[in-house]
């Protein structure tokens, strides 16, 4: 360091505009170094992207889901869409949405038992990372919520899996109604949140406004006790009507955004 | 189907293909492609495919329509807007040629601009493919298209910025504060612009009138836009809101249209009742679209046609309307379209390309999912060959993180940082407000963050009264 150098200058003291960050999530007030972030910031960023990259590709623990869910007394049902791999599945939604062949004859042979008022759907979706932490705990809460008389079909473990994928596992069981736990598209914000789509008659061809979504199911967003409570209220409302989507239920949070917003793993 | 004429010498005379298959297979590699079953099967294919589309003549492309004018109001009105007069000198080129010619120093922004009318969009989609990006930049850097409202976007040299202040439940303090950090960082020279998190006619108006308030104290020349569908626009241009730039999101076909719950009528329909406000004072573009490839096909409404060609067709519309802005929201939609970075990047030089040579003042949105192979490095790149392009403006929003809209794009930062690194300055008369302000120095740029410039302007908007 030459003679001249003058040493760095302290840190700036606190951004004025960080006080209104009480009225916005959004990253205001963060400062600046001519153009550039402040060191924290910027790490603050790309910890929070590397955690959402992470669930994107985390794997999906069916063995542990499994284990919880056949502990509690379910029995368990695998199955696989026509996505065998994580870059098939990101690049081909399509895929995401259908049944691998064994998978249809596996639920055909099981519908046997049937018929089912419920088939509840565990699947990986967007977010391995959601689905691993809160759904077996959020299966069962709701499970346990359903009167005694609901005809329940085994719980389907779904291996890449779209929303979609609820109609063709719901159809080939004969189930009046399906409900899918999935990974959710992880946010910056939080990269654990699991979604719950409702869909009555499921069959393929249904579309989005034909289903119920409870969103931000998560520890530090909707707690999976509260939305058990909430899933199973809907799912009761639904047998009775013989119905789900925008007619189920009017409050707008219940219903899937019509919205341009892409689509969580649908 | 039609068939494209076989006059002797102005075009292929082989049995051919359909020209729709030609521009697919032609296209470069792109996850949506393969997702509609039209991409080249391999990467030779995918070059053979060029040479023969780089042998095919403007002529070919013009009188091939993709979809059927009889059965597309979008396929109608690219026909309808065409300059067979224009045109004339440079029909027989192959696409080859108009390539070389593009790239040539007899290609001045005058020339090119006076061909706007003559270029239909699935020319300039098909020249695109057969560039590198290299090509795409330079040639795009050679046609500037200018629009006014309170400021003027567009002129070489500068850079504009959208601040994108948007909130989960449109709360004012929170939507005020990030609009006050983006103008502190020399932002907004675009337009202030918010996605709604409610589309109502109200929520319109009381968001409307925060910027108005904000605006008039400040005495910044500004202009607003709250991104709610066009029928929302026109309910509350109608009570009275004050609404400075009408929004849509458009596509290149008639049905994906009808799935945004639009038709070129009802555009025709907003951009009068815009222009009878006659808010502006240095022009009269007063209308918003936002675009993106993908988009026809998410909506099954793509006929079959490559998603970059579709594209380009919704510039088709947008021009009709004279807007202020357009920008293609580039990696918004996800890694079934647009799957890496190099797959973003490329689709957001394309298509600032397309925009501008069909004369439309291009911005891009630089972004990207979680879901996508990409990060902000990417986005550092593609921003920086943007900004080298001459792209109009791009998106500021705090931090990068879209807390409305849960995706990732550029941010004040990231605009500052272009702006410094390519000596690229605000809209001129927002520029001269700024350096009042004490935002930007003697020069046009960024003041250092230690001379107190956002202080002032926070205390100037009153915002920490508000929060009191």
């Amino acid at each position: 360091m030459g003679e001249d150098a003058k040493p760095p200058a302290a840190p700036a003291p606190d951004h004025p505009l960080k006080r209104l960050r009480a009225f916005t999530e959004a990253r205001i007030g963060l400062g600046r170094h001519g153009a550039g972030l402040p060191t924290a910031a910027h790490l603050d960023f790309a910890e929070a992207h590397a955690r959402a990259r992470d669930a994107v590709h985390a794997a999906f623990d069916a063995e542990a889901i499994a284990a919880d869910l056949r502990a509690a007394g379910h029995r368990l049902l695998r199955v696989q869409s026509q996505a065998g791999d994580r870059a098939s599945y990101l690049r081909r939604p399509d895929l995401g949405r259908r049944l691998a062949d064994g998978s249809r004859e596996q639920l055909l042979t099981a519908a046997g038992e049937g018929p089912f008022d419920l088939v509840l759907i565990v699947a990986d979706g967007l977010s391995a990372t959601a689905v691993n932490t809160y759904a077996a705990e959020t299966a069962k809460l709701i499970l346990d919520r359903l009167p005694a008389d609901w005809r329940i079909a085994p719980v389907v473990l779904a291996h890449g899996a779209r929303v979609a994928l609820s109609d063709p596992i719901g159809e080939a069981l004969s189930a009046r109604i399906a409900l899918m736990l999935v990974g959710e598209r992880p946010g910056l914000s939080a990269a654990d949140s699991l979604g719950a789509y409702l869909t009555f008659g499921p069959k393929p061809g249904r579309s989005d406004a034909e289903r119920n979504c409870v969103s931000n199911i998560r520890s530090g967003g909707f707690r999976p006790d509260a939305a058990a409570e909430k899933i199973a209220g809907l799912l009761l409302r639904a047998r009775d009507l013989g119905l789900s989507g925008t007619r189920l239920k009017d409050d707008a949070d219940d219903r899937i955004a019509a919205s341009g917003t892409p689509a969580i793993g649908r | 189907m039609l068939q494209r004429a076989m006059t002797a010498g102005e075009g292929r005379t082989m049995p051919q293909e359909p020209l729709k298959t030609l521009l697919a297979q032609a296209s470069p590699a792109r996850s949506g492609d393969f997702l509609a079953g039209v991409a080249a099967e391999s990467q030779e294919a995918r070059v053979k495919a060029q040479r023969r589309l780089a042998d095919t003549t403007l002529a070919d492309i013009l009188n091939e329509p993709l979809i059927d004018p009889d059965e597309d109001e979008v396929s109608a009105l690219i026909l309808d807007q065409h300059d067979a007069e224009a045109f004339r000198a440079i029909a027989g080129w192959s696409l080859g040629e108009f390539r070389e010619w593009l790239l040539s120093d007899a290609a001045t922004p005058e020339t090119i601009s006076a061909l706007t009318w003559a270029l239909t969009p699935e020319m300039v989609a098909a020249v695109s493919k057969i560039c590198r990006n290299q090509d795409l930049i330079a040639i795009a850097k050679k046609r500037p298209v200018v629009t006014r409202f309170r400021t003027t976007v567009g002129l070489p040299g500068r850079l504009s910025v959208r601040i994108q202040p948007n909130h989960p439940t449109d709360d004012p303090r929170g939507v005020a504060a990030s609009i006050v950090d983006g103008l502190q960082f020399g932002c907004g020279d675009a337009v202030i612009g918010i996605n709604p998190a409610t589309d109502s006619p109200a929520a319109m108006r009381r968001l409307l009138e925060l910027i108005e308030e904000l605006r008039l104290r400040l005495d910044c020349p500004v202009q607003s836009c709250v991104l709610a569908h066009v029928t929302t626009a026109l309910d509350a241009l109608n009570r009275g809101a004050p609404v400075d730039l009408v929004f849509q999101s458009i596509a290149g076909s008639q049905k994906a249209n009808a799935g945004f719950g639009i038709s070129l009528s009802m555009l025709k329909e907003a951009h009068e009742a815009a222009l009878a406000l006659d808010r502006g004072t240095v022009g009269r573009n007063v209308m918003y679209f936002e675009t993106g490839q993908g988009s026809a096909l998410s909506s099954d409404a793509h006929h079959g046609v490559d998603q970059q060609t579709m594209e380009a067709r919704a510039y088709a519309v947008a021009r009709a309307f004279d807007p202020l802005l357009v920008n293609t929201v580039v990696g918004f939609i996800g890694p079934e379209y647009l799957y890496d970075g190099k797959e973003i990047t490329r689709a957001g030089l394309e298509d600032h390309f397309c925009g501008k040579l069909l004369g439309v003042p291009m911005g891009v949105d630089v972004c990207y999912t979680n879901h996508a192979e990409a990060d902000q490095d990417d986005m550092d790149n593609l921003l920086t060959l943007l900004a080298v392009a001459g792209v109009n403006f791009v998106m500021g929003v705090p931090g990068s993180d879209d807390v409305m809209l849960n995706y990732q794009s550029t941010s004040y930062h990231d605009a500052a940082y272009v702006r410094r690194v390519l000596g690229l300055k605000a809209a001129p008369e927002f520029e001269a407000w700024a350096q009042e302000a004490g935002v930007f120095d003697a020069n046009g740029f960024l003041s250092p963050e230690t001379e107190g410039g956002s202080d002032r302007l926070i205390a100037q908007s009153k915002l920490l009264e508000a929060a009191e």
